[in-house]
């Protein structure tokens, strides 16, 4: 590859700069997290740093109540979505029949129709159903948002699982359910730990629907953070420290897992 | 619906090859494991199969009726009525402007933007895998994040770090989301998505065979010419999947104009999601929005028909592999 040639210097400083302008949003509220809402107000970068702002979060706003609530809807969603979509997907990567494919690019398809477009039904639904705010019901909807691209991803992932091996098992004797627990989950396993990251991610930072199908009961970050836009005043420490608790652990799981997000994002497209 | 529609143009695509690679497979897909092995696919086309064909058949249905939660009592059918109020309201065209801007500005920033980062980071420099990871960042931060950050941290007239800048450098600063609202929405979005496109568009870059851009390089082509004539064309097919994912994610833009405009000043923020959000969720009329929903489902189908093909014609070459 070209990597053991040396580029001239302007690239390296080039590129450095946009990624520090890119990212200095994000750099500008980790900073600001550890300043006293006085401070928040000054460009400055040097100040005392302190952990009051994020004390005053946890004490005054039920923040862990929120923290929870992302966790379990995202947490939850991932698992139902994946426990739907695995076993779809091994019986259309291993026995696929002529309607495999229009069923693949049906599926995803359904990930195509814009939110908005059924947003009433179903927000008179959740109404209807007692489902309005509550965490079961926005569970289920990120199940289904996200069904299409576990149901890919996983495809993806088996289509990639050398046939011999499957075929080595089966001349030993090896039945479906062996076959899947002993050969294929191992072997699909990085693959699937890269849907459930993805799928993490995605729902964990969802906004449209968490901002319209719940207030208070139900309400994960996305919607806990959008309540600072009421100006009744700037906090922008508490704001910072909020957020920043908010973006990390999904950003931390996003750096790790950014090779393989690829392929998801772009079902399968480009690898 | 949109679903049946989306793949009537497959069919002999997907037909034209059929299963004759899996043939050893099939034996025992005929055999009598066949049908559960069959079922087990049954739970994920069941619920995506409600999850699609339910709600839009209501939002259909609702379009076509008068239906205000604030006059319960009036209902009825009202044929074309809803689609007519629509067409009429102030902020219906306004709104189709506004969705149509904030797609083409923020695919045109994100598309040029992102390529041109990946080709500048497909270069050899000294810490690439940590610059790369800040540039991927802001795609990770949830959306009302990134709103607020913006609003409050960045533009802020006073305190902002723009109006900072701006004041050292003896200049005037701006108030940018009363005075600029619909190009701080787009900057805001762009934010988000240029290490979307950046990402993809770095990992088909470096599937390009080093080979052939030297060769190139050798036969004296100059860095321009090969962007031009290797790398872009390589880049074709990635640049085409980010588009149109990218326009199916936009078209659907929301909790960032919620939390910084609320679709204001007057309409001038206000795309065709948050216009349905507004009349159903705000003004009640489940009816009037309904048909500003169906809008939206044409327009994304348009969309993603195309993409639909596209994947469909890699699905078979994967395959036939």
């Amino acid at each position: 590859m070209n990597d053991q040639k040396k580029s001239p210097l302007w690239v390296g400083l080039l590129a450095w700069t946009c990624a520090i302008i890119l990212f200095f949003p994000i750099f500008w509220v980790a900073v600001t997290a550890f300043k006293t809402e006085h401070q928040a107000y000054m460009p400055s970068l040097i100040f005392m740093p302190t952990l009051d702002t994020f004390r005053e979060v946890f004490e005054r706003s039920n923040y862990l109540a929120f923290v929870k609530n992302s966790l379990i809807v995202s947490l939850g969603s991932t698992v139902l979505s994946l426990l739907i979509a695995v076993p779809a997907a091994y019986s259309m990567a291993f026995f696929p029949t002529g309607r495999t494919q229009k069923l693949l690019l049906w599926m995803l398809s359904t990930k195509m129709m814009p939110a908005v477009g059924v947003l009433v039904p179903i927000y008179l639904l959740a109404k209807n159903s007692g489902m309005l705010d509550s965490v079961s019901g926005l569970t289920l909807i990120y199940t289904l948002i996200n069904l299409p691209i576990a149901v890919w991803m996983a495809f993806t992932y088996f289509n990639d699982v050398p046939k011999e091996i499957l075929e080595a098992a089966r001349i030993d004797g090896a039945n479906a359910w062996q076959e899947m627990l002993y050969l294929l989950l191992p072997t699909a396993m990085p693959g699937l730990a890269s849907t459930a990251l993805l799928l993490i991610i995605l729902s964990w930072n969802e906004a449209f629907w968490s901002l319209n199908l719940t207030s208070v009961d139900a309400a994960p970050l996305t919607v806990f953070i959008a309540s600072y836009s009421n100006p009744e005043g700037l906090f922008w420490a508490k704001l910072s420290a909020a957020s920043l608790l908010a973006i990390a652990p999904i950003m931390a799981l996003g750096w790790l897992a950014q090779k393989q997000l690829v392929r998801g994002l772009t079902f399968g497209a480009v690898k | 619906m949109s679903s049946i529609s989306n793949t009537s143009p497959m069919p002999s695509e997907a037909n034209a090859s059929p299963s004759t690679p899996k043939s050893r497979r099939g034996k025992r897909a005929g055999g009598e494991r066949f049908l559960p092995i069959r079922l087990l696919q049954t739970p994920a086309v069941a619920l995506l199969f409600l999850w699609m064909i339910v709600p839009l058949a209501m939002t259909v249905y609702f379009s076509f009726n008068r239906y205000n939660l604030m006059s319960p009592d009036q209902t009825g059918f009202v044929g074309l009525e809803n689609y007519q109020f629509l067409l009429e309201d102030p902020a219906f065209w306004p709104s189709i402007a506004n969705t149509a801007l904030l797609i083409g500005s923020v695919l045109g920033v994100s598309v040029i933007g992102g390529t041109l980062l990946a080709v500048l980071f497909d270069q050899p420099f000294r810490g690439r895998g940590i610059a790369r990871l800040l540039v991927i960042g802001p795609f990770f931060v949830m959306p009302t994040v990134a709103a607020l950050i913006w609003k409050n941290m960045i533009m802020h007239p006073v305190y902002g770090m723009l109006a900072f800048v701006m004041r050292h450098l003896g200049l005037e600063p701006i108030d940018w989301l009363a005075e600029y609202p619909m190009l701080s929405v787009i900057i805001i979005v762009s934010w988000q998505w240029i290490p979307f496109a950046f990402l993809i568009l770095l990992t088909a870059l470096q599937s390009l065979d080093g080979d052939q851009k030297e060769a190139a390089q050798l036969d004296g082509a100059g860095p321009i010419r090969v962007f031009f004539y290797i790398v872009l064309p390589h880049l074709k097919r990635a640049i085409t999947v980010v588009i149109m994912i990218e326009t199916i994610f936009l078209l659907s833009v929301f909790a960032e104009i919620f939390t910084t405009t609320a679709g204001g000043p007057g309409t001038e923020t206000t795309n065709l999601t948050y216009l349905v959000y507004s009349i159903g969720l705000q003004q009640f009329d489940i009816g009037i929005a309904s048909a500003g929903g169906i809008f939206a489902v044409v327009l994304a189908n348009i969309v993603s028909f195309f993409l639909v093909r596209m994947l469909a014609k890699n699905l078979k070459g994967a395959n036939e592999k």
